[in-house]
């Protein structure tokens, strides 16, 4: 069946099994591979993506529920040149090892800093709870989301 | 050689594209024509297989072929190990595929080929598997009767004992006027890695040439394997090393899947790619770390250790994998650590059952030993009623001892020695961070509901394991270099710090360095790969020696330019080359072509970074939970090449640590049936958990056995924290002489701990 909806800004048709999950929709279908899957069943959070601004778990969404929908992945996150302030923040506090978690922490991460830009760290580690790292211990992936707070204030 | 990079905290290279959604893991990758391979994977732990139709699978929309040990007339290969081959494990290596038998809950039986991987699922319940259970064997006790054989030709169900042995314990334990003997075991643990496991491959008929994508950690050897099973020669195969979502000495290693789909890819005359999913993950890829033991120690009444002896087996699961052995081995040889111990005589039985073969998990064997030591340690100075940190500084080994000789393991008599450093500097460090004077005088006390409890413990790291690397750097026509080295990334920052070592070597400013390129087969004619914390030493040495080699080249070709003795010439910024005249040409204009040169690095030896973990924790009784309040590893690594890489390792070790300490345990039931099949099951640390811990990072002793004084590093973190969370938590219950023998330490286990004792 045909699905359509906007992502990343542009608007896409694509005909779809009904039981393709939104993950698999983005990645295979509109080959947008940086959302990652790694568990299928909404527990490790790296294939989170913002549906209408909301982190979303595009592994427990099936592609036919984004109908109408705006969906942002890490792509659309990112500039063609250089990093985000939050993108930045990640790399100047080495809060990513091997990269497959991160697609999803950052995105998971602009969710938060986008509606709570004031969060403290305790609230930080409690969101990104849902999201499993395994390489960093996510210490300094807190302190890159704290760090990353000024850009998001004022409404930027 | 200049210093400018090495010992920098550079950000990295790696992750302009890992956060802007650019890299490139196996799954990403998509080629026309592609098959999607799925795998019909043993349900029951223990059976002889009866019958296997695959009629009506085939017959399945979609569905291409279905792959079975009948499509494999000349036999079904077997894995070989990669690590301590011996002959006694030949019997137990594991086919690509069951045939006889089933020996384990996921082991593969046949392969579906379909258009999609949601068309080879559908296929895969019209497969018809029947199999005749046997008794599952689930623990290494069962597995000791040899009631229930997994291997029926042999006999026994003990594939090896290793022997650990130093000076003579018999005569020390005989003699000696304190002994203590001990029971411990550790959890089932794994490498999780975030991305799972993939494997593509694309087989050109008229060429016979095959490329494998998804090759990590070791693919030079791992392209040997194939080669031999597939009947190709090894220069006709590519494997490709895509970026890689985690290691942890588990990602890599030659796996069924690793044959099968090459297989499939040739038999099919079709593209085909597999990715694990993450409950085939869990029951597929090496487990590791189980083991109990009985230890028992002599010393003095001071606290002297005199000698170390005891019996341990290790749950390998059901077959003897590429490095299966290497925890065993382990566990006999670093059961002393960092301690001067002169007699020692311990056996490592390993011992098959039912449940996922083991590899290696960071640390192996190390994690398990820490734990044992350590908490005997404490058992055995609060029964002698001496200071737990004054009975480690007396037994640990002394800087005037190196290099220090620790237990030879036989069989594969394999001797070794600590190289260098300090032990009680990191120790005393490490008391120092954790404010240890102050915040000991809490041991015990319960405050607001809490018990709290203070711990410390010691480790070992190994690393640098020979024989060889390989580099090539090659000083391109643009007048930029390229860096190619055997070593493999699996997301440890490896292009960012040979950059900086290739920078420094090359005596250039690092945006000279175009890229590191490594791991795939193509780049360099032999490599070693990505085990046993060695790719710096290793890689790193490789690239000093391919460096000293292009600017000699460099020299000999601008002699002749500038004409003059090539010892004449001085190479400025690795730009331009200098006659003794001054007069010099650009290295970009040196020749029409480029200018490459190879190097490597030989190591039989050992790098052993060091250090000690503290820790601070709040228990609740009622509820069995512990709180972290404060965790402090410091560790020693010779020589740094990027502080912000090593500390981030290290952290991120010890998070998987205190997982494998508090929470993580791959559960089986009887029947040897997985219980802990998902994420949900298989609890690792989260965000939440253990927001209190740090790692300080020191370079007082650089190795002697590498040019560049590095050791292997980022596995210290995660070694000790087994131990020092079980004496944490026993410190804090000490009121109630709560003594944890097992880990992970769950709530539960610790709610049961407290009630046995108030019983």
């Amino acid at each position: 069946m045909k699905v359509g909806f906007e992502v990343n800004g542009r608007e896409v048709e694509v005909a779809v099994e009904p039981r393709l999950t939104l993950a698999d929709c983005l990645r295979h279908q509109l080959r947008l591979t940086g959302t990652h899957v790694g568990c299928e069943h909404g527990v490790c959070g790296a294939c989170t993506v913002l549906v209408d601004g909301k982190a979303v778990r595009s592994c427990l969404m099936l592609a036919v529920q984004a109908e109408g929908s705006k969906v942002v992945t890490v792509e659309g996150l990112s500039k063609d040149e250089g990093l985000t302030p939050l993108q930045a923040s990640f790399r100047k506090h080495h809060a990513l090892q091997c990269g497959f978690c991160t697609p999803g922490m950052i995105t998971t991460a602009h969710a938060l800093l986008s509606e709570e830009p004031d969060c403290d760290a305790d609230r930080v580690r409690e969101v990104l709870s849902g999201n499993l790292c395994r390489c960093t211990g996510y210490v300094s992936i807190v302190e890159a989301v704290l760090d990353a707070r000024a850009a998001y204030k004022g409404g930027s | 050689m200049k210093n400018t990079f090495i010992g920098a905290p550079m950000e990295r290279r790696e992750d302009l594209r890992f956060l802007r959604g650019r890299g490139e893991y196996v799954d990403d990758l998509a080629v026309e024509g592609l098959l999607y391979a799925v795998i019909l994977r043993s349900s029951i732990a223990h059976g002889r297989i009866a019958s296997l139709d695959i009629s009506a699978a085939l017959k399945c929309p979609g569905v291409h072929a279905v792959i079975t040990v009948k499509d494999m007339p000349n036999g079904v290969p077997i894995i070989p190990m990669r690590l301590q081959p011996l002959p006694e494990f030949k019997p137990y290596e594991q086919p690509v595929l069951a045939h006889d038998k089933v020996r384990y809950v996921g082991e593969p039986v046949a392969v579906v080929l379909a258009e999609s991987v949601a068309l080879g699922e559908d296929a895969l319940e019209e497969i018809a598997l029947h199999i005749e259970p046997l008794p599952a064997v689930s623990d290494h006790a069962t597995a000791a009767q040899n009631r229930s054989l997994l291997f029926d030709a042999t006999g026994t169900n003990c594939s090896l004992v290793f022997h650990a042995r130093k000076g003579d314990a018999d005569a020390t334990f005989r003699d000696a006027p304190y002994t203590r003997r001990e029971r411990f075991s550790t959890g089932r643990h794994y490498g999780l890695t975030m991305e799972p496991r993939g494997v593509m491959a694309q087989w050109n008929a008229e060429a016979g040439r095959l490329t494998v994508s998804g090759a990590a950690k070791v693919p030079f050897f791992n392209r040997r394997i194939l080669a031999k099973q597939i009947g190709l020669p090894e220069t006709a195969i590519d494997m490709i090393e895509n970026d890689v979502g985690g290691g942890y000495g588990a990602r890599g290693e030659f796996y069924p899947e690793d044959f099968l789909i090459p297989f499939a890819a040739r038999h099919s005359n079709r593209p085909v790619k597999w990715t694990e999913d993450r409950r085939e993950n869990l029951m597929c890829i090496n487990h590791a770390r189980e083991a109990e033991c009985e230890v028992e120690i002599a010393c003095t009444r001071e606290g002297t250790i005199l000698g170390l002896r005891g019996h341990a087996y290790v749950d390998v699961g059901a077959y003897m994998r590429t490095n299966g052995a290497v925890g065993a081995r382990n566990v006999a040889q670093f059961m002393s650590g960092p301690y001067r111990i002169p007699h020692i005589d311990i056996d490592v039985a390993l011992q098959l059952t039912n449940k996922t073969p083991v590899g290696t998990y960071r640390g192996p064997g190390r994690f398990e030993t820490d734990f044992f030591r350590e908490r005997l340690f404490d058992i055995v100075a609060q029964d002698l009623g001496l200071d737990r940190v004054a009975f480690r500084r007396r037994n640990l080994v002394s800087k005037q001892e190196m290099p220090y000789q620790i237990a030879t393991i036989t069989p594969f008599e394999s001797k070794d020695e600590f190289d260098s450093g300090d032990y009680q500097a990191t120790l005393d460090r490490c008391l120092d961070e954790i404010n240890w004077s102050e915040k000991s005088k809490l041991a015990g006390k319960l405050i607001d509901g809490h018990y709290h409890g203070l711990a410390l413990g010691c480790f070992i790291e190994g690393g640098a394991a020979g024989p060889k690397e390989s580099a090539r750097i090659v000083l391109e026509r643009d007048g930029l270099y390229s860096v190619y080295v055997g070593s493999s990334a699996i997301g440890q920052g490896l292009e960012t710090a040979f950059a900086q070592i290739a920078a420094d070597a090359l005596e250039v400013t690092i945006d000279r360095i175009r890229g590191v390129f490594h791991g795939s087969t193509s780049y360099v004619d032999d490599g070693y790969g990505a085990y046993h914390s060695r790719s710096v030493v290793m890689g790193g040495s490789a690239i000093l020696d391919a460096a000293a080699k292009l600017r000699e080249a460099i020299r000999a070709q601008a002699a002749q330019r500038l004409n003059c003795q090539a010892s004449a010439v001085e190479i400025v910024e690795g730009v331009k080359a200098v006659g003794p005249g001054g007069n010099s040409v650009a290295l970009n204009e040196l020749s029409g072509e480029s200018i490459s040169a190879e190097g490597a690095f030989l190591n039989k030896k050992h790098t052993y970074t060091y250090g000690a973990h503290a820790a601070h924790v709040a228990v609740d009784p009622k509820l069995g939970h512990v709180e972290l309040l404060d965790y402090v590893v410091v560790a020693d690594c010779g020589r740094i090449i990027n502080p912000l890489t090593v500390h981030g390792q290290t952290v991120g070790s010890l998070v998987q640590g205190l997982g494998g300490a508090m929470m993580e345990h791959l559960v089986y039931d009887q029947e040897g049936q997985l219980l802990t099949g998902s994420l949900a099951d298989y609890l690792i640390p989260t965000a939440s958990d253990f927001p209190n811990i740090r790692a300080v990072m020191l370079e007082q002793h650089p190795s002697p056995i590498n040019p560049l004084g590095a050791k292997g590093a980022g596995e210290g973190g995660i070694i000790a924290a087994g131990g020092v969370m079980a004496n944490a938590v026993a410190n804090a219950l000490s009121t109630l002489q709560v003594q944890p023998r097992e880990l992970p330490l769950t709530p539960t286990r610790i709610w049961e701990l407290v009630q046995a004792a108030r019983r």
